[in-house]
């Protein structure tokens, strides 16, 4: 073992040394500003983070901190990234950490407590932590959406709850995504559960299974493979997000006047997510700063067109487009994180079994 | 002949030192971290007694020999086309060949949904069946057993047949007992490459396999994405390297055990245009052969991303640039983070990959053993490995979260290449020469470079331009790493893909990392043009 750990400290120092040139002489960008601001601050996120380079200037601007931006994959692989190098962190703040996997960093002492002033405007159903280890930024609503084209030219009505789906005139229109492998398939499951409970959750996915519905292992397969409103596929039932319906209006390559799809406001989870302050960073008030900032108007309102969810701050304006092409649901279904996270693994199974087994 | 003899046995040891260094550093260090971290002596015995597990080894197993097998049989008539047939856009057509190699899996998948998708041009839904992840794996793949088994077929000397016809053997008879034999190397080292890669399939399966089919790395995701579960991520990831390495083993066995002695010739003038009809046709049947398995996948994409609400359009190529994408990295940006990544990758495969080569070389049991080592990256689990990376790089300089670290992710599945299309040419150095000249008195070095580096130059050109592609393509070690936010085309198209109506952005993105690795191609293949002295594989 220390023969190795010997040759791990050669090569580190001969890498290290290449390091520098590489770093220099790189052309690859960092979003960063030109002119280095005196304190970098590292922010973990996942790759769906984005902002706009105006409001990253105003943040450096305002904050006075160089953002050094990791991204980790998807939310749930960022958070173990998180969790493992806990003991030596890779972040200063972390931001896209959602209810479903808010317990597992919370119980792990991830972060330590913040109240960023501006809390004040945002909705108390958001914050889950009492202790406010993390701060709201963000949420959006994993819904069905429907194809309204195919629900027009078949005559059939366009279901109205989870019950609705289970009726023979919405047999084989449905797909969802594997909660193993996708996050809102995940949300999906969790709003059945939260629906209707914990002993006819599983019934139901039955009488799902028995309406042929699809099961799809990510999003893009469901999306864009089975989906008729965005696909060739032959299914106008879709679980996706609140904004997909301004999202499909607001990426369109030629203009479109109204959303193809729409959302069926019955039956949505709500996916928070949260950004926090890394215990022990020697970086605390920076910190501080870009949790403040993040609840700011600018980010607030930069949110929608860069990452697709919902800002936090309730005085936060929305786009046209997102006003125009969705509703935010009025009841979504949540779940207290901490039972989530004591029957992640559970449930699960019992899906596995109810609609694969 | 002391002098030579020592020369021989020595060079390897200190060359491999780098190989063995930057592998404990980068693959085996941290891959010991994660299991140390995550692993359970319990767990690993309920796991291993777990018939769920075994079925999805099996799985695995069987759908990475179904791969290689058709991927040969796919690939093999092209490389007899493209090794021994001159006609009109054959370059190109060799390129556009190797194309799918870089594609990444989520433009690949998609393609392939458009395919045989519900609603695809097939007619009826073969998606999440396991034709599809075979067809798909084929399309894939093809490029490596052209690019092994092409090279080596093309300087095989044909009076070896001819003596064969003379002594009244007939065509089949000919193949099978002159023919096969001879390339018998290069199919072995395609075909453990490829088997590598379908063995640790990832993206191809999730997007194809629908939920009935999971290969182990599918199942390593399933464990450590839905059920937050590293400890049975890493038991199946400990399985994986257990499979992979056994395999591996008996791979190079065999290959020192039928080693052969062949002389080759210069490939200039064995490729000469089909005159006879039955050549026409034969090269017809098996362009067309080509254009279903590899062109209308590639046309699917291209079409895809022309497609407008009203015929043909540019417009996904418009909108990549526009604002409303956010801020999104543009194509430009984009291609110019994959083109530095992969410079960079390749530099340090090569820096890396010679060394070992040169180690591996001779035929001896210690370098049997390197020569696995080297390759076990290739089939090693890329979640496990990310995470490994995370837990073991912070000390005594951190490179967690380096920019280095995204090129050395690449670089450890290009290093495999390297090596694989560099130990062949240096075995055909004959010894003879080498003995010849320190004979006369040249040191070590100066054999070395005044006769290896020479012989060696059109060698490496192809190991480069294999690097390069590979790290374009690279997706999987890319995505599992904490990275600055750098994105390359395959990432950069995975965010389009995730995004509702961005579907033809995310397509003409991934013609636009086509069309650059067609380029690529077309100036490695220039470069590595195959006119070098006799090979002995």
């Amino acid at each position: 073992m220390r023969k190795v750990r010997a040759w791990v400290m050669v090569a580190l120092v001969l890498v290290g040394c290449s390091r520098q040139t590489t770093t220099t002489s790189a052309p690859v960008t960092l979003l960063t500003s030109t002119s280095a601001p005196p304190v970098t601050l590292r922010l973990l996120t996942h790759d769906s983070f984005l902002i706009s380079e105006s409001v990253q200037a105003a943040l450096e601007q305002a904050t006075g901190v160089d953002l050094q931006v990791l991204k980790g994959g998807d939310a749930g692989l960022m958070v173990t990234q998180a969790l493992l190098t806990k003991d030596n962190p890779i972040a200063d703040v972390v931001y896209g950490i959602d209810n479903t996997m808010l317990t597992r960093a919370l119980e792990a002492g991830l972060f330590e407590p913040y109240t960023p002033p501006g809390l004040t405007d945002v909705p108390d159903a958001l914050e889950l932590d009492p202790e406010h280890r993390v701060t709201p930024i963000d949420f959006g609503d994993v819904c069905l959406n429907y194809h309204k084209a195919a629900f027009k030219d078949s005559g059939l009505s366009v279901p109205d709850s989870l019950e609705a789906l289970t009726l023979p005139e919405y047999k084989d229109l449905l797909v969802v995504e594997d909660p193993a492998t996708s996050s809102p398939g995940m949300a999906f499951l969790l709003a059945t559960v939260a629906h209707f409970g914990e002993d006819q959750w599983e019934g139901y996915w039955r009488k799902l299974r028995a309406n042929g519905v699809e099961v799809a292992t990510d999003w893009t397969t469901a999306y864009y493979g089975s989906f008729s409103g965005a696909s060739d596929g032959d299914r106008p039932l879709v679980v996706s997000y609140a904004s997909s319906p301004p999202a499909q209006v607001h990426f369109a390559t030629e203009a479109l006047a109204e959303a193809p799809t729409g959302v069926i406001t019955d039956g949505c989870f709500r996916q928070i997510e949260f950004a926090g302050i890394v215990a022990e960073t020697p970086e605390r008030e920076a910190a501080e700063r870009l949790l403040d900032f993040m609840l700011s108007l600018e980010f607030q309102e930069d949110i929608p067109l860069q990452m697709f969810v919902f800002p936090a701050n309730a005085r936060a304006k929305l786009p046209e487009v997102f006003t125009a092409h969705t509703v935010i649901p009025e009841r979504p279904l949540i779940i207290d994180p901490a039972l989530i996270e004591a029957n992640r693994a559970f449930w699960l199974q019992r899906w596995n079994q109810a609609v694969l087994g | 002949m002391n002098r030579v003899h020592r020369f021989a046995n020595r060079a390897p040891r200190w060359a491999a030192v780098i190989p063995v260094a930057f592998l404990v550093v980068f693959f085996f260090y941290p891959l010991q971290a994660i299991l140390a971290e995550s692993l359970r002596g319990g767990e690993i015995l309920s796991r291993l007694g777990s018939s769920t597990t075994w079925r999805v080894v099996r799985f695995t197993f069987l759908q990475a020999t179904i791969s290689t097998v058709a991927t040969l049989a796919a690939g093999l008539p092209l490389a007899y086309l493209f090794s021994h047939y001159r006609f009109p856009g054959r370059r190109l057509l060799r390129a556009v060949a190797t194309v799918p190699f870089v594609l990444p899996t989520v433009v690949v998948g998609s393609a392939f949904l458009a395919l045989l998708g519900p609603g695809g041009w097939l007619g009826r839904d073969a998606s999440g069946s396991l034709f599809a992840i075979i067809a798909a794996h084929v399309f894939y793949n093809t490029a490596v057993v052209l690019r092994t088994v092409g090279t080596l077929w093309e300087r095989l000397d044909p009076q070896l047949g001819e003596a064969a016809r003379a002594l009244g053997a007939g065509p089949l008879r000919r193949t099978w007992s002159v023919t096969l034999p001879l390339l018998r190397p290069a199919l072995a080292a395609a075909a453990s490459l490829v088997f590598l890669f379908s063995f640790s399939s990832f993206g191809v399966i999730l997007i194809l396999g629908g939920l009935r089919y999971a290969t182990l790395e599918v199942e390593i995701y399933r464990q450590t994405f839905g059920f937050l579960d590293l400890g049975a991520a890493s038991v199946l990831a400990l399985i994986q390297l257990g499979v992979v390495a056994v395999t591996l083993l008996t791979y190079v066995r065999y290959q020192r055990r039928t080693a052969t002695q062949v002389t080759l010739r210069s490939p200039i003038d064995v490729a000469r245009p089909p005159d006879s009809l039955r050549a026409r046709g034969m090269v017809a049947a098996i362009l067309g052969m080509a254009g279903i398995l590899i062109g209308l996948p590639l046309a699917a994409l291209v079409i895809r991303s022309f497609q407008g609400q009203a015929g043909l359009s540019l417009q996904a190529y418009r909108a990549l640039d526009d604002a409303h994408f956010g801020d999104l990295a543009t194509p430009v940006q984009s291609a110019t983070n994959s083109l530095v990544i992969a410079v960079v990758a390749t530099l340090i495969a090569l820096g890396v990959g010679i060394p070992a080569a040169i180690a591996v070389a001779p035929r001896a049991k210690a370098a049997e053993l390197l020569d696995t080592l080297i390759m076990l990256p290739l089939g090693a689990s890329a979640v496990t490995l990310g995470f490994g990376l995370l837990l073991a790089l912070d000390s005594p300089i951190d490179l967690r979260t380096s920019r280095l670290l995204v090129p050395i992710g690449h670089a450890l599945v290009a290093i495999p290449f390297v090596v694989r299309l560099v130990v062949p040419v240096l075995r055909s150095i004959r010894t003879s020469l080498r003995e010849a000249a320190a004979m006369l008195g040249a040191s070590p070095a100066a054999v070395m470079r005044k006769v290896d580096l020479p012989l060696v130059g059109r060698g490496l050109g192809a190991a480069a331009g294999f690097a390069f592609l590979v790290s374009m393509g690279e997706f999987g070690a890319t995505l599992f790493l904490a990275r600055p936010d750098t994105p390359t085309l395959p990432l950069s198209i995975a965010r389009l893909l995730s995004r509702p109506g961005a579907f033809p952005e995310a397509m003409a993105m991934g013609t636009i990392l086509a069309a650059i690795a067609a380029s690529a191609i077309l100036v490695i293949d220039r470069v590595a043009e195959p006119n070098g002295p006799s090979r002995e594989f």
